[in-house]
């Protein structure tokens, strides 16, 4: 990957992650969520790792921020009207942030924020090489991950059901007293 | 490398344009088409010299549809109502329109060309991994619609937005698990090899099409992807007598436009994706590198530069043919109510879908190879 498409596509990633957190409006701040994710695949592709990038696509932009549009609307979420409160928590939260950008600056400074550019073996990142991986060195992981997010899927349906409703039970039951 | 990098752009540009000019045709055969089927007269009134009428010859239709209507809609006025979102009511046509025009490129529409020297792919985008590439960009086709219903800053809107939401991630699901059991046949992702994959015939005469492998898939693909372009009779994100005009009520001029366009590409697209699949793409029957091979052993040698444009000229057809087809279908059958769309989706279609796969599996194991 050239280095200019690097920090093009960087640039964007970190400018639309910036729109997510800076903008009132959830669904703006969404769309600028949907942007960072489809820039990070973009790094993904530039970076030979085809098939991730695209399933980042697919799932995250294309199915998982839909859930969250969703969301969005069912909790009628409105666009927020700035922070208030005390000035003195102002100052704190700034203080806070800058710290926290700080000790990030020192975690991940030099030398490891210098980029490295390696060139990747032919059909490296390819579906082949994923499926190879996936279907041999992390079998039981994969194949335990897919029952457990099934586990997940069946409980929220279970949550999600309606409860019988009182009259429901009554009409079950009733029968069975006059057969008594 | 510039020129395989020119080519790659005049091949990108010429699929777009492609895509736009099949959507133009369906436009054509949405008001004259239907008017045929339902033995009305259809658009006539819009001639440029009135010179044919004058001759006696019936006006078809074509000025009208072609060029006023696109002109009509272009000039008329833009309207924002009041308390919409304007940048995202602006943006959400285009929204809608991008991922299905950036989808044409992986479309191969022709065999690899020789042109003095440089072996050109007929394919904008020869990417190995061109199925993802397909439904990654599919899947992005939501949020145009959706962001218009809700832009717009009005219950029709949002109601048909939502609607159509639910409805496209529901059959995004059954248009992924047909086109993963045509992976699993060919054994590729690259379309072109897919294409390729569909040459040579069996028992002598019958192609060795998509469709004849995996006929159930075809049929998934069919109803799926007619429910991703919202069409009748799955149009219930516009459905008239319920949501006015459904995520684009609020809309009008160029942006209604590009709506419609949007459909009408769709529409196109879909019928690409069904040729390239399972209509063999721009494979002739019977024609090889060197000529035709007809069942019976006759053998007819054509010319490998009309061999290539065979192959175009077939894919253009099937793809025409599959359009009519899709509009045929749009005008015979009446619309579905939600619930028979959800269950039709996720209680027929995935299931189906899901059993497809697994009998694909089942059968590339068995025999050891792919094809």
């Amino acid at each position: 990957m050239p280095p200019f498409v690097y920090i093009f596509l960087g640039a964007l990633a970190i400018v639309s992650a910036l729109g997510v957190v800076v903008q009132r409006n959830p669904i703006h701040s969404l769309l600028s969520l949907i942007g960072t994710l489809l820039t990070v695949a973009l790094l993904f592709i530039a970076e030979d790792a085809v098939v991730v990038g695209f399933l980042q696509i697919i799932v995250y932009a294309g199915a998982i921020m839909v859930l969250f549009l969703f969301v969005i609307w069912l909790l009628n979420l409105q666009v927020e009207t700035g922070p208030t409160g005390h000035l003195a928590l102002k100052i704190f939260g700034w203080l806070g942030a800058a710290l926290l950008v700080t000790e990030l600056f020192f975690i991940l400074a030099p030398p490891h924020l210098q980029v490295k550019f390696t060139h990747e073996p032919a059909g490296y990142g390819s579906l082949a090489s994923l499926a190879g991986k996936l279907f041999t060195d992390y079998l039981v992981a994969f194949e335990v991950t897919s029952v457990l997010l099934l586990a997940a899927v069946v409980g929220a349906v279970a949550l999600a059901r309606r409860i019988p409703a009182a009259e429901e039970f009554r009409d079950v039951k009733e029968p069975e007293k006059i057969a008594s | 490398m510039t020129i395989e990098l020119i080519a790659g752009a005049i091949k990108a540009i010429l699929m777009i344009v492609l895509g736009l000019n099949l959507s133009l045709f369906l436009l054509y055969f949405e008001r004259k088409g239907s008017a045929l089927i339902q033995d009305r007269i259809g658009s006539n009134r819009v001639t440029i010299t009135g010179l044919g009428k004058r001759m006696g010859m019936p006006n078809l239709g074509i000025i009208n549809t072609t060029i006023a209507d696109p002109v009509k809609m272009f000039t008329k006025e833009d309207f924002i109502p009041d308390g919409a979102d304007k940048f995202l009511h602006t943006l959400a046509p285009f929204l809608a329109l991008f991922p299905v025009l950036i989808t044409f490129v992986v479309i191969p529409f022709g065999d690899t060309i020789s042109i003095a020297g440089h072996h050109i792919g007929l394919e904008a985008a020869n990417l190995n991994a061109g199925a993802l590439y397909l439904l990654a960009t599919l899947g992005l086709g939501v949020y145009g619609v959706a962001l218009a219903g809700w832009a717009s800053n009005s219950r029709w809107s949002l109601l048909g937005g939502i609607r159509a939401t639910a409805q496209m991630i529901s059959y995004e699901l059954a248009m992924g698990l047909a086109i993963v059991s045509v992976i699993m046949t060919f054994g590729t992702l690259n379309l072109q090899e897919i294409v390729r994959g569909q040459s040579g015939v069996w028992f002598g005469f019958l192609p060795r099409w998509g469709i004849f492998v995996q006929p159930l898939a075809f049929i998934l693909l069919l109803v799926a992807g007619a429910a991703e372009s919202k069409r009748i009779p799955f149009d219930l994100p516009e459905g008239e007598s319920e949501l006015i005009q459904g995520y684009f009520t609020e809309y009008s001029g160029g942006k209604q436009a590009v709506f419609m366009l949007t459909d009408f590409a769709e529409q196109a697209l879909l019928a690409m994706l069904i040729t390239t699949f399972f209509l063999g793409g721009w494979q002739v029957p019977w024609l090889m590198r060197d000529g035709f091979h007809l069942p019976g052993g006759a053998f007819l040698a054509v010319p490998a530069l009309v061999v290539s444009l065979l192959g175009i000229v077939a894919f253009l057809v099937k793809v025409v043919a599959l359009c009519i087809f899709l509009g045929l279908v749009r005008w015979t059958l009446p619309r579905f109510r939600y619930d028979q769309l959800m269950r039709l989706g996720w209680k027929g279609l995935v299931p189906l879908g899901l059993f497809n796969v697994l009998l694909t599996a089942f059968v590339v194991v068995a025999t050891g190879s792919v094809h």
